[in-house]
């Protein structure tokens, strides 16, 4: 098994080289050409560090196992095809001479069965063409328990290679010109920051302007409803919920102005501990959180009015409206931020300023701006 | 068998010579053989990371097909398609392609669920897989390099699952997407910085379904093909595992050659594994996001859940109390960092470095080619039953609110049970294992040295009642067994033992005759017992390892 040139260098004539030589020179086509296929494989084999130990043969042929194996494993693939052409059948079928596939809402008709049918289709034709594979090799082929050595690293290989890699290093002379290896680590620095400098264009300020601590609220800005109606006291109510935005140009789609306007119950207002310093910001019993929780920023939907509890549904953190909607369980940390509001000339209810912190969730400098 | 082989040098039959024209030309026979003859252990385990590897090709199969029809633009369009209920909704492009996708193109919906289908069962297998070189320590060295590969594959798919999730933009993914900007923001000092850079300013703005759209169809495909590429060409290179059994050694593989045996078998799983994803992604529907509605920051669906392989990450974030750290100069650690960034980061180093740190630990640098079974190393099954518990509980917090309304029990006992739980289970579930390991590896000596209960009573000349054992190997002069424990699973059912002879073939009538299932049943047995004769065995006594009991399977003379 051996690939080592035996006769290095040239011998003047011009034939082929000693290198492709190996089992070639052990055997002559002579040789090889008296062996039958089963031989050959295995001779192949023992070449690869591979044994044969114990073959199984399969049924034996023209046996009623061999026949009974044959026609079952026939009609796994015969099935794979059947289901392809079911397919087929359904896929191009389908408004032809097939009723159409297009989907009706809540129809239980050959629309709704379009995809299930397509799916079991191809399904079906992929299983059976792998059942037919694994039935194959259980039935019909012959068992091989084969075993192949497992090399570990050559000792001279190791040394051979290493010897290669050295003598070029030497040859480069690099290891003594000590200023050009300095110089070609400065180069392969410099090198790799210009190759990712480009992506510096991904870099933005964001502390320009305070776009997080800022939403489109302002003084005098209308409390819409998500279809663009303003909301006058009175219109809800007492213990309800109303999600609002801002009076502006798309306000409605802004992710950091949702509000939620709630009307406290006359209990609720008895009890009201707004947080230091806001007691002002209601007006008359409502009052107007953000709706963007200070955890993740995931909208708090879930009002329990018995409680006076919201929700949020992300990681299930809850804030106590009577008390400046601070957290009372679950990961949040901080009070959800509150809306100073009142009514304008018409009577609808207006922001009298943005909200006076941060809203969603918290960040590293979020206290200093 | 066929004598008609012609010399090497001249094939006579077509094929043979179109053979030997690409021969001349590219020089692949020898590299070939190579491969045809490579040996694959015969184990079922073995297959798991194959079909990581299938589900792969379907997800780039179905993907592609999916980029055709699909717009990552965020740009606001008013529906007009076939789904009646949203017609005239303003939404993004994104959402809109992926209605499309859902109605209007033929087909396009089968491919886009058994793409969804696909990416499950991709993390799932990988996973398992994971599982299954973890308890078995196929990890040791020298494998320690694909291991590492390994635990990038599965952050990058789980990378690849979270981007892919959000394209469609609809209430679900943005809920999600809002979240991950939560956690961008939540990275001390450089938080908002990279929220910009990510998101190109404050969230959500206009370019971040064009963003992940790229690092989902391009970036991350291609390092997981090189990484999948770099994992399987040292797993040829290393030769694979094996379980410890007759003929076994820590320099051979034992099992079936590449071609043809495993092949098919290796192509039957592909076509299975595709079935599977085809009939799933036909018959049960999946993310079915034309009932979530366009992605609205003010609106959330309750009970909204991610695809299963990020549950544990929004369990933990459940779980994590509410503190955040102020630091002075009035700067903040948000207490999402903790659970996310940290809580991730931590579970997948620890995971990444578990192969040094068990070296370190056991001091144990030999190379090692036969694996263990789990009872074998109680310590290291335990601690992968800890973990997994601990991700389990993490993983059922993640729904917990599920959980608390099917089970009409209260969101905040659920939470204080996943709070407690993750601290208390895990040490239990290391007890427990190890008591069952060394229970199990007990009753593997006890076979080895008494034998196999038999169920068979005999009542002795002293009128005592002993049970018959059937011992499996020589025994000595006090009937024990001799057979030293050598790694590998013991025989324990009279029927492994070739206690009944096998099931005579064929369904409605038998096409087999019995007598010669017998005749071959014994040559068999002859067979094997000459061919173990002069094989070295660290044998486990299974029948098919060579371990047959002497007297064709008949109960020895009863012992005590
Ligand atoms: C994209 C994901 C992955 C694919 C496609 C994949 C594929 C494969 C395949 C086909 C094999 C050979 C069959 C087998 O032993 O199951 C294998 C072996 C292996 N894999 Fe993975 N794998 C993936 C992820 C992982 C992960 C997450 C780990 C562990 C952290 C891992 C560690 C290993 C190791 C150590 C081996 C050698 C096992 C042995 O020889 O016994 N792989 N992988
Ligand atoms: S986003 Fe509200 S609790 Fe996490």
């Amino acid at each position: 098994m051996s690939t080592t040139d035996k006769h290095p260098g040239s011998n003047g004539s011009d034939v082929a080289g000693p290198t492709h030589g190996g089992p070639d020179d052990e055997y002559t086509p002579a040789q090889l050409a008296a062996m039958d296929r089963t031989q050959l494989d295995r001779l192949g084999a023992r070449y690869d560090g591979v044994e044969i130990l114990h073959v199984e043969p399969g049924p034996v042929p023209g046996s009623a196992l061999e026949k009974q194996a044959t026609r079952q494993v026939t009609m796994w693939f015969a099935l794979g095809a059947v289901f392809a052409v079911a397919f087929l059948v359904v896929y191009a079928g389908s408004g032809w001479f097939l009723p159409d596939w297009e989907w009706e809402v809540g129809a239980d008709s050959w629309s709704a069965l379009f995809t299930p049918l397509l799916g079991l289709a191809m399904g079906l034709s992929l299983l059976c063409i792998g059942i037919g594979l694994v039935q194959y090799v259980k039935k019909l082929l012959p068992h091989e328990t084969a075993v192949q050595d497992k090399h570990d690293g050559s000792h001279f290989d190791r040394v051979t290679t290493g010897a290669s890699l050295m003598s070029g290093l030497d040859k480069s002379g690099l290891p003594r010109r000590k200023l050009l290896l300095g110089t070609l680590g400065v180069m392969g620095a410099a090198f790799g920051a210009m190759l990712i400098a480009p992506l510096g264009g991904l870099i933005k300020n964001p502390n320009t302007g305070n776009p997080l601590g800022t939403t489109s609220w302002a003084e005098g800005v209308r409390l819409l409803r998500d279809d663009g109606t303003p909301i006058r006291p009175g219109d809800q109510q007492p213990g309800s919920l109303e999600t609002v935005f801002p009076a502006v140009e798309g306000g409605n789609r802004q992710a950091d102005a949702a509000t939620m306007l709630i009307r406290l119950r006359p209990e609720q207002q008895l009890s009201d501990e707004p947080r230091e310093g806001q007691a002002d910001f209601s007006y008359g019993d409502y009052v107007a959180y953000s709706k963007i929780c200070t955890h993740a920023g995931c909208p708090v939907s879930l009002y329990e009015q018995e409680t006076g509890r919201i929700l949020c549904p992300c990681h299930q953190s809850q804030f106590l409206v009577t008390e400046g909607a601070k957290p009372v369980f679950g990961p949040a940390t901080r009070a959800l931020p509150q809306l100073p509001i009142t009514v304008d000339d018409e009577g609808y209810f207006v922001a009298r300023s943005d909200y006076i912190e941060a809203v969603g969730p918290t960040y590293w400098n979020r206290e200093r701006i | 068998m066929a004598t008609t082989t012609a010399a090497p040098g001249a094939p006579t039959s077509k094929i043979g010579q179109a053979a030997l024209e690409v021969d001349d030309r590219l020089i692949v026979a020898g590299p070939l053989r190579r491969t045809l003859n490579k040996v694959f252990p015969d184990h079922w385990s073995f297959l798991l990371g194959e079909i990581a590897l299938y589900s792969f090709v379907i997800l780039l199969l179905s993907g592609t097909y999916l980029t055709f029809f699909y717009d990552a633009t965020m740009q606001e369009v008013v529906y007009e398609g076939t789904y009646a209920p949203l017609r005239g909704v303003e939404m993004s492009a994104a959402y809109e392609s992926t209605l499309g996708l859902s109605f209007d193109v033929r087909g396009g919906l089968l491919i886009r669920q058994i793409h969804h289908w696909a990416a499950l069962l991709f993390v799932a297998s990988i996973v398992i897989h994971l599982l299954r070189i973890f308890f078995t320590g196929a990890f040791r060295r020298p494998r320690e390099t694909n291991w590492l590969i390994g635990v990038v594959l599965l952050v990058l798919a789980l990378l690849m699952g979270v981007t892919g999730y959000s394209l469609p933009d609809d209430l679900l993914s943005g809920t999600g997407l809002r979240i991950i900007s939560a956690i961008i923001l939540s990275l001390p000092v450089i938080g908002t910085w990279a929220h910009w850079a990510v998101f190109n300013g404050d969230y959500v703005g206009t370019e971040i379904i064009g963003r992940f759209y790229i690092v989902h169809v391009l970036i991350l495909p291609a390092i997981i093909l090189a990484l999948i590429a770099a994992h399987l060409l040292i797993l040829v290179k290393q030769k694979h595992t094996q379980f410890p059994g007759a003929g076994r050694t820590e320099h051979n593989v034992v099992g079936n050659r590449l071609f043809p045996g495993f092949a098919v078998k290796a192509t039957a799983l592909l076509f299975i594994v595709f079935g599977l994803c085809a009939a799933l992604g036909g018959l049960v529907q999946i993310n079915p996001i034309w009932l979530w509605g366009p992605y609205n920051p003010a609106q959330v669906s309750a009970g909204s859940q991610p695809d299963w392989y990020i549950g544990f990450l929004d369990g933990s974030t459940r779980l994590f109390p509410a503190w955040d750290i102020n630091l002075p100069g009035d700067y903040t650690i948000p207490a999402l960092f903790w659970p996310t960034v940290v809580g991730a980061g931590l579970m997948f180093t620890v995971l990444a470095l578990y192969p040094m740190i068990e070296r370190k630990l056991t001091g144990d640098t030999a190379a090692h080619h036969l694996l263990q079974r789990p009872r074998d190393v109680p310590v290291r099954t335990s601690v992968g039953a800890m973990a997994l518990t601990f991700y389990v509980i993490l993983w059922i917090s993640g729904g917990n609110d599920l959980i608390a309304d099917k089970f009409d029990i209260s969101l905040n006992a659920m939470t204080w049970f996943g709070r407690i739980g993750c601290l208390v289970l895990p040490p239990f579930a290391y007890w427990m294992t190890y008591r069952l390991c060394i229970g199990l590896q007990r009753h593997d000596r006890e076979v080895l040295e008494h034998g196999i209960e038999t169920g068979v009573i005999r009542r002795l000349p002293s009128g005592e009642f002993i049970e018959v054992h059937q011992p499996l190997g020589p025994v000595d002069e006090h009937g024990h067994g001799q057979l030293a424990y050598g790694g590998a699973s013991v025989p324990k059912k009279m029927n492994q033992v070739g206690g009944a002879r096998r099931a005579i073939k064929g369904f409605f009538k038998p096409v087999e005759e019995p007598a010669e299932v017998q005749r071959q049943a014994e040559l068999e047995a002859r067979g094997l017992e000459s061919e173990q004769s002069d094989r070295q065995s660290i044998t486990s006594g299974r029948p098919s390892e060579g371990g047959r009991p002497s007297e064709g399977g008949r109960p020895q003379a009863p012992r005590d």
